[in-house]
């Protein structure tokens, strides 16, 4: 049973306590400096942005069909079968085309290492697997951060903006976009001021890729085969031509014809 | 004589210069990490590295395929003669771009991971196996020169029976490859300017490969005959010149449909930073080239044949480099320009390719002096120059 994550920015009061959740889940430092950073990095996997007197959440959206884990050619990154997108950072070889690749520009990387891996949000993968709910979820006091079947959260996010059409943007952030998220966001106000872009591509991003590497087995022996014959043609006609002037050669030497 | 020697030991000063930069650099590079020795980012983790190094190096080295294919299988023959240089060419910006790589990987010691762990769902991993594979057939396409040198006759013999296998070989892995560069794009739909994302993007780059590959072609004929005192192939490079016209013409015409059925024709003419790059771009890698070639003087001479070459070359490079740092400057909400290392190892690669080359030349049977010897196929000799060859099959 896959599991999600639903935010519900209308009922987040900004008090960071997902951040610290998360911090002290992944073992990462966290005080005054690391709360006022508004950016995620390899160090602060999820953050809390405010604008006015509007929050929104910045962390791994989790995809249904993740570029990330696509583009990866070693199969580092993974999607689970229980929602979260997982990272093993002892296959990855560091060609960090799965933070050129996202397109919420998730994946971040320990630039400062001379043994560098790559970070994000997993979605609590091991917690999950125990089945409890991620560090965000438990700690948030509001329930702004809701964690459980995604299925189930995509129906109450319906819920919620059906039953309250004023409070609510009439789109829930994650359910179709790049095909499908298993973080959902709702909002009272303009996704894109917070960075969360409105014009992404609803098909899932692996397929662009995919249908051009697809062909690749099929147009391999036929490739090899047009080579061979072109080959072959260019040979024999060479070969033509020069018993032609043989004939010809004895022709005129015989005086035949 | 004298001022040909003072030229060598100035290039010899700047090579210097450039390799103990170059070491330092390297040191930077792997002591502290890609952040201390690079001006990449979490917006931007592609720089020239991967931009210049591994994008382009890979598209120069494009003479390689584009001329076996012309010799080998279309039967071009009278191109036999700058085979070898070429191979060489070829070989060495492959053996380069995978010492590149090494330093562009976080983690360089893990780059035999994907031989075991695959993931053929990812276009990277399709790359990361044609480019092995492709460096092998080019080491083995190699190896007769140096079979020659050694005088192996049974190894030259043993290679030489099965060089039409790693020949086709050669062509497929190069065309899978020199396409996937662009494949490796197609997943940034919304990241990648639409003046350069398109479901064409592996066609684009596969036709300027075969350009690049021919413009490579004749700049390094010409360079071989300023600096080694080799007799210029000019009938050749005028042969590759007019293929070249076509190449790019074919080129262009597709970039104009694409362009027009894509709708975004009508932004060429908006100004905007990637409109500059743009125009840059396609000025450079195809229109000045053509009208440079459009001239007979040109195309006939010596002279005009390297400079449309060369503008072709900084054409293309420029369009490598939209495609992996402008078109996604935007969309990442950022400027990037590389650190100061980052161009010295840059540059050592370069300056490598170039000594590397001259070293190969002098001691390696690089340049057949004698008469052509056919090393496929010695049964056919000298009778055969009436026969019409087709000259444009080879695009």
């Amino acid at each position: 049973m896959p599991f999600g994550i639903l935010y519900d920015a209308t009922m987040c009061i900004g008090c960071k306590q997902c951040e610290q959740g998360c911090a002290t889940e992944n073992g990462l430092p966290y005080d005054q400096t690391v709360a006022e950073q508004n950016v995620t990095s390899a160090y602060k996997y999820t953050t809390v942005l405010t604008k006015d007197d509007k929050f929104m959440r910045k962390l791994c959206m989790n995809c249904e069909d993740p570029a990330c884990a696509s583009v990866c050619p070693v199969g580092a990154l993974k999607k689970t079968s229980l929602g979260p997108v997982t990272y093993d950072k002892h296959k990855c070889m560091g060609c960090r085309y799965c933070m050129a690749a996202c397109p919420f520009s998730v994946p971040k990387y320990q630039w400062d290492k001379a043994v560098p891996g790559v970070r994000k949000c997993i979605m609590c993968a091991p917690r999950v697997a125990r089945g409890k709910p991620t560090a965000c979820a438990e700690v948030c006091p509001t329930g702004a951060t809701k964690f459980g079947d995604r299925e189930e959260l995509l129906k109450e996010a319906r819920k919620r903006i059906q039953d309250n059409p004023g409070t609510y943007l009439p789109h829930i952030y994650g359910e179709t976009e790049v095909g499908g998220t298993s973080v959902f966001l709702l909002s009272s106000v303009d996704f894109l001021q917070f960075g969360y872009r409105e014009d992404l591509t609803q098909r899932a991003l692996p397929m662009y890729t995919y249908q051009v590497l697809s062909r690749i087995p099929d147009f391999v022996p036929l490739f090899g085969v047009m080579l061979g014959g072109v080959y072959w043609i260019t040979h024999r006609r060479e070969e033509v031509a020069e018993a032609e002037a043989q004939e010809k050669h004895t022709d005129t030497k015989g005086g035949a014809q | 004589m004298s001022p040909m020697k003072f030229r060598f030991t100035f290039w010899k000063a700047i090579f210097a210069v450039i390799m103990v930069a170059g070491a330092y650099a390297t040191y930077v590079r792997f002591r502290y990490g890609l952040g201390a020795s690079t001006h990449l980012s979490d917006q931007f983790p592609w720089g020239i590295w991967i931009g210049f190094d591994v994008m382009c190096g890979v598209m120069l080295a494009a003479g390689g395929f584009t001329l076996t294919a012309a010799v080998e299988i279309f039967n071009i023959k009278r191109w036999h003669s700058i085979m070898r240089p070429t191979i060489l060419t070829a070989f060495m910006g492959y053996l380069l771009v995978c010492a590149a790589l090494m330093y562009d990987l976080g983690l360089p010691w893990n780059i035999w991971h994907p031989i075991i762990m695959r993931n053929p769902h990812s276009v990277m991993f399709e790359v990361a196996y044609c480019v092995m594979l492709y460096t092998t057939v080019l080491a083995l396409e190699f190896s007769p020169i140096v079979f020659e040198r050694l005088g192996w006759t049974w190894a030259l013999k043993a290679v030489r029976s099965v060089m039409l296998v790693f020949v086709i070989l050669g062509v497929i892995l190069s065309t899978l490859h020199q396409s996937s560069l662009g494949t490796l794009y197609m997943i940034m739909p919304n990241k990648l300017h639409p003046f350069w994302y398109s479901p064409l993007l592996p066609v684009f780059f596969y036709i300027s490969s075969i350009a690049v590959g021919l413009a490579m072609i004749i700049f390094e004929s010409s360079m071989s005959s300023k600096y080694f005192g080799r007799e210029l192939e000019l009938p050749i490079l005028r042969d590759l010149g007019r293929v070249l016209i076509v190449v790019l013409t074919i080129y262009g015409i597709l970039k104009f449909e694409d362009f027009y059925h894509r709708g975004v024709l009508h932004d060429i003419y908006v100004s905007s930073y990637e409109q500059r790059f743009f125009l840059l771009e396609i000025f450079l890698s195809v229109l000045v080239p053509l009208a440079l070639l459009s001239f007979r003087k040109v195309r006939d001479s010596a002279q005009g044949l390297y400079l449309a070459a060369v503008i072709c070359l900084l054409g293309f490079v420029t369009n490598r480099l939209n495609v992996t740092i402008t078109g996604v400057e935007n969309a990442v909400g950022g400027r990037y320009s590389p650190k100061w290392t980052e161009v010295v190892i840059t540059a050592m690669f370069v300056a490598l390719g170039f000594a590397i080359f001259g070293l190969a030349a002098r001691y390696l049977p690089i340049f057949p002096e004698e008469k052509a010897h056919a090393h496929t196929l010695p049964k056919l000799e000298g009778v055969r120059a009436e026969i019409p060859v087709p000259v444009h099959a080879g695009d």
